[in-house]
């Protein structure tokens, strides 16, 4: 028992030595939750986010309710009888032109004129950065500084030309037509996106390789493509994006029944026939942006994780 | 053309970046077995050579043979060398043993071979336990050795290094480079090593190169680099702490020749002139701090009084700073030994192991 108290006494007397010691700050510093810091942090970004949403949130209650409730003009109430109504119209009826077969053959040609593009494109432009980056070929400096220039120069200025070009070869008006302007519009800024990853990478394992008697193709494809994922998966995103909201090389490169899903879009919005259908509107234009908000939502991390890599800096 | 126990011959070679030069006419012959180490500070050029001979740059000039065979024009792969880099290079993506066998995969040979060469390669640095890891699961000893392997399966003629133990802590760094001697002297390559670590180049060379901005200034064994400096920069450059310079010049007294600044003279009796030793000119004596005896050790030869400035206890050694004739030299004595500041010590220079230099062309006499 004597033992016990004593320990207790000592136990004691070390703990008040403990507090002894832990008067005054210690450890972390308590953070305020309502400092005027926070205040304006969380304020400033809650109404950029409001500037935002608000008018997304308004398409998409606008695009559920049938043309009746849209009549009333209440923008921002929520729809009294939810349907889907508006979703089908836009995707399968609206009318464009002389088809009456809603956005879908626009989504497909759309898909048609995007796949090709973004592989051909980031092909072209991996190579040549990679190229660029760790062969230095004669007259490479030269070719680089063109397509700086190039990534400078308003497209609007090259297209005249382009038609005339793509005509001449026969091929104005397909899609084969387009997706060759894609991938020329896309390859100064990712040619310069991947030459400044592949310039990031150890020039160490580029001469290993070379030391262990790989070639040009051999290094690309197993040395450098395994090690750029997060480049490629911020130019797919870039590629994706750009080309799927594209509307000038569409209109311009392609003809009524090839046109993409953003010409198609603008066609049915903009109709002057009739009354004006604004929740089929608002569900095709929903419908069209669709494809870059979910390549978005699944690749952002990778997005944010390649840009991080320095993928996209000068 | 070449001499034929030459294992790499390098003829009258330059290279220039643009404007900038960084190898002239450079000249080096290399036998057969050879540990040569190239040794230069930061930015001399080292690497550039390097990677002339492994055809990774083009130089500008000259000619590079390897085995009797000029390779200037070779690809990397066909000129039978292997090269390990600072930085490993492993190949992030790819497992060790996959790593090793990348070079003998490219070059399409059978599988059988490949397992057993990775085999060999991984029993002779130990590295059988990390086969089916990926290098970033491994640490830098093992990165390194990974590295080495991967020289080591190609079966080449000629090992590159370029500075292979440089991100390396210190205690991994002795353990590899015992272990980087060890190779050689098993494998009888001929190993060209890059460093910028005079240790590690006195403990490994069989010769060093001594370089400065693309010029080698000495070709020599470890010794005569260290005892018998061809030049200044050499004899600055080795030896740590670095070797005592004092300037003055050349005198007659009494038909002796004595070395004499701000007024005191000392005797170069026992010195090796390689050329003829004229009062009047002006020289630079250099000393290392462990060829200077004090008190105890002198043996009855020419001493002088300095004064203890600093003391430097590094354990086994005791580094003290003596004020002498207007200079500070440092003084390499037993661990064991203390001076107090301030106290007054006899020296002796050992003439012998001393060196004298032209104090204008810098260059031994
Ligand atoms: N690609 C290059 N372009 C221009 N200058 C270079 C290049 N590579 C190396 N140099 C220059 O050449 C000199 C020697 O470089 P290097 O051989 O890497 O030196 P080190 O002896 O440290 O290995 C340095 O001054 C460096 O700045
Ligand atoms: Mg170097």
């Amino acid at each position: 028992m004597a033992n016990v108290s004593i320990l207790n006494a000592t136990g004691a007397a070390i703990d008040a030595v403990r507090t002894e010691v832990a008067a005054g700050p210690r450890g972390k510093r308590p953070k305020k939750v309502l400092s005027g810091r926070n205040i304006m942090v969380y304020g400033t970004l809650g109404l950029a986010a409001l500037y935002y949403l608000l008018p997304l949130y308004v398409m998409v209650v606008t695009s559920l309710k049938g043309m009746p409730e849209v009549r009333l003009g209440n923008i921002f109430s929520p729809p009294m009888e939810i349907t889907f109504e508006p979703w089908v119209k836009a995707w399968a009826q609206a009318c464009t032109g002389l088809n009456c077969d809603g956005l879908s053959r626009g989504f497909w040609n759309s898909v048609r004129i995007l796949v090709p593009s973004v592989i051909v494109s980031i092909a072209v432009a991996s190579v040549s950065g990679y190229a660029l980056a760790n062969w230095r070929f004669k007259g490479s400096e030269l070719f680089f500084s063109v397509l700086i220039i190039g990534a400078f120069i308003p497209y609007q200025v090259m297209i005249y030309p382009l038609v005339i070009i793509l005509r001449e070869i026969g091929i104005y008006g397909s899609l084969t037509g387009l997706v060759i302007v894609h991938t020329i519009f896309g390859m100064p800024i990712l040619t310069l996106l991947f030459r400044n990853y592949f310039a990031g990478l150890p020039e160490e394992l580029f001469k290993a390789a070379r030391i262990d008697g790989a070639g040009f193709w051999q290094i690309y494809g197993r040395i450098m493509l395994p090690m750029s994922l997060p480049i490629f998966v911020v130019a797919i995103i870039i590629q994706v994006t750009g080309i799927w909201n594209d509307f000038l090389f569409g209109v311009v490169f392609t003809r009524p029944d090839t046109y993409p899903m953003t010409v198609q879009l603008n066609n049915i919005v903009n109709s002057v026939q009739g009354v004006k259908e604004y929740n089929v509107n608002m569900a095709a234009t929903l419908l069209t942006g669709a494809v870059p908000l979910i390549v978005y939502f699944v690749s952002g991390r990778l997005f944010v994780r390649g840009i991080a890599a320095g993928a996209v800096k000068g | 053309m070449t001499d034929l126990s030459n294992s790499v011959s390098i003829r009258d070679l330059s290279l220039s970046f643009g404007a900038v030069t960084v190898l002239q006419n450079l000249d080096l012959d290399i036998k057969d077995g050879e540990f040569l180490v190239l040794l230069g500070s930061s930015g001399c050029g080292k690497s550039t050579l390097l990677n002339c001979i492994a055809g990774l740059l083009e130089p500008t000039d000259g000619q590079i043979f390897i085995k009797d065979k000029n390779v200037t024009w070779e690809e990397p792969k066909d000129r039978g060398i292997g090269m390990v880099f600072q930085s490993y290079a492993l190949y992030p993506q790819m497992t060790v043993e996959k790593n090793l066998s990348f070079g003998l995969r490219v070059a399409g040979m059978p599988k059988e071979e490949i397992a057993k060469r990775i085999a060999r390669a991984s029993n002779i640095l130990q590295i059988e336990p990390l086969l089916q890891r990926k290098p970033a699961a491994l640490s830098g000893g093992q990165r390194q050795r990974v590295a080495i392997g991967r020289a080591l399966v190609r079966d080449v003629d000629v090992f590159l290094f370029d500075e292979p133990l440089s991100n390396l802590d210190a205690k991994l760094r002795s353990e590899l480079r015992v272990e980087i001697k060890r190779l050689h002297q098993s494998l009888k390559n001929t190993m060209i090593y890059v460093t910028h670590d005079q240790i590690e180049a006195l403990t490994l060379a069989d010769r060093i190169a001594i370089m400065k901005s693309g010029v080698i200034q000495q070709l020599d064994d470890p010794i005569t680099i260290y005892n018998r400096p061809k030049n200044k920069f050499v004899a600055g450059f080795i030896g740590s702490p670095s070797m005592n310079f004092l300037t003055g010049e050349l005198a007659d007294e009494g038909g002796r020749t004595v070395f004499r600044t701000n007024g005191t003279s000392f005797s170069l009796a026992g010195y090796e002139a390689t050329e003829t030793l004229p009062p009047g000119r002006k020289v630079v004596l250099g000393v290392r701090p462990e060829h200077i005896k004090v008190d105890g050790d002198l043996a009855g030869e020419e001493a002088h009084d300095a004064i203890v400035d600093i003391e430097e206890p590094m354990g086994a050694d005791n580094l003290i700073w003596l004020k002498l004739a207007g200079h500070t030299i440092s003084v390499r004595i037993g661990g064991a030994r203390r001076y107090a500041v301030g106290a007054k010590v006899r020296l002796g220079f050992d003439m012998t192991m001393a060196s004298l230099f032209d104090a204008e062309t810098e260059d031994r006499i």
